[in-house]
């Protein structure tokens, strides 16, 4: 008899650790995979969803566009209203979402009559430029985000949000 | 009659020297507050784990009640504070406690950091309070969202933002918790009672543990 042979006792922890090790894996990994599956799960693709709003109507200053679409959120389904800031630069449409890169208030245009031609955040006073550019020395540490577009029988319609592309 | 019944589990199961470990477990005089009533700053890890006794207690009675849905949630925590005896009571204790378990701990962390307690050899029980500190602050922060108002929500949306931040796991770590990449509804709701209520009191309860076998282990730190 050699002395590299596996004694009974390393043999018996060997297997047993191995055994033991696949009885937890075999417990742990159901729970583990139950616990991601929101990460891991595929998102629909941007759906663009029709607003009311004409594209001849639209000029170059910022308006306010309602949008309604049915949220699905796991087991809850409603009705979800955004919001966007929409207007053409040139021939381009823009639409921006309202949603400040600060803490997530409302921005609107125009918001205060000291800063004139820019969004401005009521909740700590965020700026932002027309193309959504925020303001140095204010709150905001980003540009707002931007909401894809796409024109539908002269209706326009509003996709997901995406960083901002003109900035 | 109690007596007799005492004597016939402590003859079976010898039961005596299990409480009479603690009991009879002598304080020092450097800390106990009757010989130097400065002594008073030592009692704050007890003050700590008091009132994390307590948010066990009232957290265990509000879920009674409560439901973590995110149409009813609201609606039963008003049902609970407004319609139930002494439900305003039992919510005010978890509400308050939650901020003094704060208060108590960073209390605690203070006397432990200027008596220098944290030394060799009670560096790794340092390690597990600060865990502990951790495991509250995450308690705090997953409870905030449970009464699913205004404030809860807009708290939570802001400190995911603030998880979602983290280098390159960031977005993981913020999907994991809210259980949505957009949204903050539903399944973050169910997520932040889950781990509120099971995952990390059970961590706690470990870590709290770990954190009292180690002082009875290593004994207090002698007097300055």
């Amino acid at each position: 008899m050699s002395n590299n042979r596996v004694t009974r006792r390393q043999f018996l922890n060997y297997t047993l650790t191995g055994v033991g090790g696949f009885m937890a894996a075999g417990m742990l990994m159901p729970m583990a995979r139950f616990a991601v599956d929101p990460i891991l799960q595929k998102k629909a693709g941007g759906d663009f969803v029709p607003t009311d709003k004409k594209a001849s109507e639209l000029s170059d200053t910022p308006v306010k566009v309602d949008f309604t679409f049915e949220q699905v959120d796991a087991w809850y389904k409603s009705k979800v209203t955004n919001t966007a800031w929409v207007y053409k630069d040139g021939d381009k449409i823009i639409a921006l979402s309202p949603v400040c890169k600060h803490l997530g208030c409302t921005v609107n245009w125009d918001g205060n009559k000291d800063f004139k031609n820019e969004f401005y955040c009521p909740c700590h006073g965020g700026r932002y430029e027309k193309n959504g550019k925020n303001v140095a020395g204010t709150p905001p540490l980003g540009p707002l985000d931007e909401f894809e577009v796409k024109v539908k029988d002269g209706l326009l319609l509003i996709g997901k949000t995406r960083a901002n592309t003109l900035v | 009659m109690l007596n007799k019944i005492y004597d016939w589990v402590d003859e079976r199961l010898d039961i005596t020297p299990i409480w009479r470990d603690i009991a009879d477990h002598e304080v020092p005089e450097h800390v106990n507050p009757a010989h130097h009533f400065s002594a008073f700053v030592y009692c704050f890890g007890g003050l700590t784990f008091f009132v994390t006794v307590i948010q066990i207690l009232s957290g265990m009675f509000l879920t009674m009640y409560y439901v973590p849905d995110i149409e009813n949630a609201w609606k039963s925590v008003y049902y609970l504070q407004n319609e139930v005896a002494f439900g305003e009571i039992v919510r005010g204790m978890h509400h308050w406690g939650a901020s003094l378990v704060i208060v108590m701990m960073f209390l605690h962390t203070l006397r432990v950091f200027f008596t220098g307690s944290y030394k060799k050899p009670r560096e790794l029980n340092w390690i597990v309070g600060v865990l502990i500190f951790c495991v509250m602050l995450g308690l705090g922060f997953t409870g905030y969202l449970l009464p699913w108002d205004m404030k809860a929500l807009f708290a939570t949306k802001v400190g995911i933002q603030i998880a979602a931040s983290v280098p390159f796991i960031g977005e993981a770590i913020k999907i994991l918790l809210a259980g949505d990449s957009s949204i903050i509804g539903a399944q973050t709701l169910t997520r932040f009672f889950a781990i509120h209520v099971f995952f990390l009191p059970a961590c706690l309860l470990a870590l709290l543990a770990a954190h009292f076998i180690m002082i009875r282990r290593q004994g207090i730190s002698g007097p300055l």
